[in-house]
């Protein structure tokens, strides 16, 4: 075998290696980023819309809420379609050009019936960074590698027939270690449950409360190991990842729409308000640092960065306060309402409102600002990404790649 | 040598699919067993990729057939396979067997799914096959076709309509009514019909059941009564008098009318508040078949036909819609009964005081599926007097 060949067959392995490894700023793998924070490091995005930011946008088939992810210089998304909204769709864009890579369907195996808000493809897909994993309100889940090859496919509804919720589901699942854990929590058959990412197989399954929920799991880290938080409105829970085993418990009630904030060891959970708690490594419930009402998130879920801590009401107004006390230290007035989770890079915060208005908000000590704005016309309920310095927007209709070009 | 183990790889790559394309009933037979709860996982993973890599155009047909009698998982793993193995051949220059694949598509005893994702995937490199095939499907057992074939004949009658050409766009709509299954079809092609003096029984052309015998209200405080089994649970005695949640009640007669076959409980017997009601009624089948009990009902409710328990779900006030749910069931030759429960609970909100359901009986396609005594539809809703729901027990 030549050494050129050798070469590159060595290459190649150290790519894989490189895609595999770790959290890199290049990627954005489920609903708030690779960690769940919303945070993301690297440059930011553009803070304006136009000729010169918008690389490309577009079509998407049907409809869909749910957020783009982007692997290994691809982005990924989900999307319903038919007269009962019961094809599913999974589709590979190239990141550079736009260029859809490939796309696959299914047949919806459980209850498409949703809210004309809503949409069967809203949870958003995550990955592990080898794999695919695309849920749907409809409880159906597959996985595929990166080039689309079917790894395994599941249908929870037809494991628990009455999994469902008649107004649609929107919880993402995440994926913790080697686990992808989904929440189908309604007000009939609640459950969450942890599958082996590599087969589908069930490795747990908790009962969880008889109410509607549409948060989504988060993904904390404790020494070294990695904890999925479970939130619903009896509160919120820390399971272990492979065994859905318990450690921790806050019992004090969450709301069901937006998902509990990470940063660092301090969890922003969407109770009474908002309630800061501290939390450590091992099996205490965690410290409660402050409670504060006004910072009551309305759909969108909390972000912190750089010891503050942001939401948006159900007003429209951002609201920015000091993460170790929870006091206000200025608010801004944005436009309509939101649904989109804001998210940040470079130290700028990007919104969308549900009417598609774009503002990017740059926070100071005493007021945020401001400082770019734009217009993508289409509604938009769900969290974009960040990868690389650009941001990736869907509606239901497109999806678009904002970037410096 | 780079250059030979180049061609040496490339002869593999031809040589592999032939050899393993006698073998396809070993993958096709492991993906066929998956079942749920990740049941045959394992085998059928190694399938997959097999299929997906090695599958050729040519073996199409033989794995679309191998959907036929399959559960719906089954049926989703086989449709990524093909896509697969589409993508890859079509990228590579190959050509699809269209002869193959559309005598696939026509022959009807092939699972619908099949043959839809066939005929998609003819569709891709030959939109031609649209207007050869689609007219014919009007009543295919695919729901997909019979769709397609629907929007054809109900987009040329409003051509016609269009132009003022009446005469000629009202046996496009009436053909395309018998065979339009979906509400938002049907009702896109009633709309001009009535307009044109034609009269369209709904009820009928969809399969509601709007005769029923009902009793109540039970107990259903604190949404506890769901799991309660009432006397109506036990025995169908419509003599038959029981201690309900205000008093005795007695099976009373109630009819609808409406369009859809919806039951206003909260009207035709009072708003109650965390009650339970029985709905009961008779179906005479000409013989022994599979049917979809389909129900719409903003309340927690529970089935059994002919006695059999099938299906039950404590949801309230989260939407209602037609064929909300679907539940597999059998009728038997002669006379079956329908036992439904539909329960309200005590939320006092303004959009939490519905309390009704419909409920009609059809194949798999959605097509009405009638009683042989099925009485004819009647035209205005009839509302009895106050003292008449009394005199019939329902209080």
């Amino acid at each position: 075998m030549s050494g050129h060949l050798l070469h590159r067959l060595g290459l190649s392995a150290l790519c894989g290696l490189l895609v595999t490894a770790g959290v890199s700023a290049a990627e954005w793998r489920q609903f708030r980023g690779t960690d769940t924070s919303g945070v993301t490091e690297g440059i930011a995005p553009p803070t304006s819309l136009g000729e010169e930011t918008v690389a490309w946008k577009v079509p998407l088939p049907g409809r869909g809420l749910s957020g783009p992810i982007v692997v290994s210089n691809r982005v990924y998304l989900t999307a319903s379609s038919g007269a009962q909204q019961d094809r599913l769709h999974v589709l590979c864009f190239a990141q550079d050009t736009g260029k859809k890579l490939w796309q696959r369907q299914f047949w919806a195996t459980g209850r498409t019936m949703c809210h004309d808000k809503m949409a069967v493809a809203t949870p958003q897909p995550c990955s592990d960074g080898q794999r695919i994993f695309a849920f749907y309100s409809s409880n159906d889940v597959a996985c595929f590698d990166l080039d689309g090859n079917l790894q395994w496919f599941r249908g929870l509804t037809l494991d628990y027939p009455n999994a469902s919720n008649s107004l649609g589901m929107s919880s993402s699942p995440v994926v913790a270690g080697d686990t992808l854990v989904v929440q189908v929590e309604n007000d009939s058959e609640s459950f969450a449950a942890g599958l082996d990412v590599a087969t589908g197989v069930q490795r747990w399954k908790l009962d969880r409360p008889k109410m509607s929920n549409w948060t989504s799991p988060s993904v904390v880290q404790v020494g070294g190991k990695e904890l999925v938080l479970l939130q619903s409105g009896a509160g919120l829970s820390a399971v272990e990842p492979q065994t859905g085993n318990r450690v921790w418990t806050y019992d004090q009630g969450c709301s069901t729409i937006p998902s509990t904030g990470v940063a660092g060891n301090i969890l922003l959970v969407p109770s009474f308000g908002l309630t800061a708690l501290k939390f450590d490594g091992t099996s205490q419930t965690p410290e409660k640092l402050w409670n504060e009402s006004k910072l009551s998130p309305g759909t969108s879920s909390p972000l912190a960065f750089d010891n503050d801590v942001y939401t948006i009401n159900r007003a429209g107004v951002i609201t920015s306060a000091a993460i170790e006390t929870g006091k206000t230290q200025w608010q801004l007035r944005l436009k309509g309402q939101y649904s989109a989770t804001p998210i940040t890079a470079g130290g700028l915060i990007y919104t969308i409102n549900e009417e598609g208005y774009f503002a990017v908000v740059k926070p100071g000590e005493t007021k945020g600002e401001i400082v770019g704005e734009g217009q993508f016309g289409e509604t938009i309920l769900c969290t974009p990404a960040i990868a690389d310095g650009a941001l990736y927007v869907r509606s239901d209709g497109h999806l678009w790649k904002v970037a410096a070009k | 040598m780079l250059r030979g183990i180049r061609i040496c790889v490339g002869s593999l790559c031809l040589a592999l699919p032939v050899l393993l394309g006698a073998d396809l009933k070993e993958p096709l037979s492991a993906i066929r067993q998956i079942e749920t709860a990740g049941k045959g996982h394992p085998a059928a993973i190694a399938a997959a990729k097999q299929l997906g890599a090695t599958g050729q155009l040519e073996q199409l047909p033989e794995i679309l057939a191998a959907f036929d009698d399959a559960n719906p998982l089954v049926v989703n793993w086989l449709r990524s396979a093909v896509e697969t193995i589409v993508d890859r051949e079509l990228q590579a220059g190959k050509a699809l067997p269209q002869a193959e694949l559309e005598a696939f598509i026509l022959a009807t005893d092939h699972h619908p799914r099949a043959r839809r994702l066939a005929y998609e995937v003819v569709l891709n490199v030959d939109p031609t096959i649209e207007q050869r095939l689609i007219p014919g499907m009007l009543n295919d057992p695919s729901t997909e076709f019979r769709r397609d074939a629907v929007a054809r004949l109900l987009t040329a009658a409003t051509t016609q309509l269009e132009a003022g050409e009446e005469a000629a766009a009202k046996p496009m709509l009436l053909e395309a009514l018998q065979g339009a299954r979906d509400t938002d079809q049907v009702e896109a092609i009633v709309k001009p019909l009535e307009k044109l003096g034609e009269k369209v029984d709904l009820p009928r052309h969809f399969g509601f059941v709007m005769d029923w015998r009902m009793i109540g209200p039970f107990d259903n405080k604190d949404k506890k009564g769901f799991d309660i089994a009432y006397p109506p649970e036990t025995e169908i005695d419509l003599a038959g008098k029981y201690a309900g949640q205000q008093g005795e009640v007695t099976w009373g007669t109630y009819e609808t009318t409406d369009k859809y076959g919806a039951l206003d409980l909260a009207k035709m017997l009072a708003p109650h508040k965390g009650a339970a009601v029985y709905a009961y009624s008779e179906f005479e089948a000409e013989s022994a078949r599979d049917i979809e009990v389909r129900l719409g009902s903003p309340n927690a409710w529970k089935l059994w036909v002919n006695g059999k328990f099938l299906f039950g779900r404590d949801e309230y006030h989260r939407g209602k819609a037609i064929d909300q749910y679907r539940v597999p069931a059998k009728l038997q030759a002669g006379k079956n009964t329908i036992l439904l429960k539909i329960c309200q609970n005590e939320q006092t909100e303004d959009w939490a005081q519905d309390w009704q359901f419909q409920l009609r009986v059809c194949d798999a396609t959605g097509t009405a599926v009638l009683s042989q005594t099925r009485p004819p539809t009647k035209e205005p809703i009839v509302e009895k007097p106050a003292e008449a729901k009394e005199q019939d027990g329902a209080k």
